[in-house]
């Protein structure tokens, strides 16, 4: 059998969790925070990057491989879902002058 | 130096970076701080044994994501078009809600104990390339052809929105 390697015996899991929370909740503090559209999205990337790294601290800790396939096909999901958003930011750009996600309530009147 | 000692700095570093993302003031900067905190995340991965995760890490989030971040930023006239920061009392709130789920996570976490790691049928090439071809290739074929119906769809979606339309502007 192969040797468990020494991050994986010296570091509990917890902190990878308390980690990941932090990750989370930095995202969070951006999407509620920031007017910049660019940087809201960031800041979802942010949270997303929290969420991998669990599942592969999760994965690695438990010898599972489901975990860090699934972190894969996070990454895929999250360069689709980049490449749409940012066109979207892009045509929002062009139609009104501004990325202030505060400028976007026309639907209201 | 011992690994903890690595593994504290290199969180520190990571959460640090984070934060410099969301507080910098010129968007740049704040790619610039994100592409570092992925580097730093992709050497999360290596403590923890996942080449293939790092690599692929590197190749998605810090080449292609952000490369198409810093494309759209250079595109916009940021100078002319600052948006102006948010109130502070909406700051304050904000700061209040991610600290309060904070407290909830890190509670949670303390109250339950998660079961020891494996300790003989640990498998230290989990996260090895062979490993998790095997896998991918096995066990989940179909969603891994299905993420290539979902970046074709992503790809003509993302064009359709960008294309101008007649009598549009560029910008």
């Amino acid at each position: 059998m192969q040797s468990i390697p020494e991050i994986i015996r010296t570091i509990p899991l917890t902190n990878y969790i308390m980690l990941s929370s932090a990750l989370f909740c930095i995202g969070i503090l951006g999407v509620l925070t920031r007017r910049n559209a660019i940087i809201v999205f960031m800041a979802i990337e942010l949270m997303l990057n929290a969420v991998n790294l669990l599942l592969a601290a999760f994965s690695s800790y438990y010898s599972d491989p489901s975990g860090q396939i699934f972190v894969f096909f996070i990454m895929a999901v999250a360069a689709a879902e980049v490449a749409v958003g940012l066109a979207i930011i892009v045509m929002i750009y062009r139609n009104i002058q501004s990325i202030d996600i505060g400028v976007l309530n026309k639907l209201k009147n | 130096m011992e690994i903890s000692n690595i593994w504290y700095f290199l969180s520190a570093l990571t959460l640090l970076s984070a934060l410099m993302v969301i507080m910098s003031k010129n968007p740049i900067h704040s790619v610039l701080y994100l592409v570092f905190t992925f580097f730093c995340i992709s050497a999360h991965y290596v403590l923890l044994n996942a080449q293939f995760l790092m690599a692929v890490n590197i190749i998605v989030y810090a080449g292609a994501i952000m490369v198409l971040f810093l494309f759209v930023i250079m595109m916009f006239d940021l100078k002319k078009n600052i948006p102006e920061s948010k109130s502070s009392l909406t700051k304050l709130a904000g700061s209040v809600v991610a600290g309060t789920l904070l407290v909830i996570l890190i509670a949670i976490v303390r109250k339950n104990n998660i079961p020891a790691p494996l300790g003989d049928k640990f498998n230290s090439q989990t996260g090895m390339v062979e490993n998790l071809g095997q896998v991918l290739y096995g066990e989940f074929l179909l969603p891994f052809e299905l993420v290539s119906i979902l970046f074709f769809v992503a790809m003509v979606g993302a064009v359709l929105l960008g294309k101008r339309e007649a009598g549009e502007r560029n910008f």
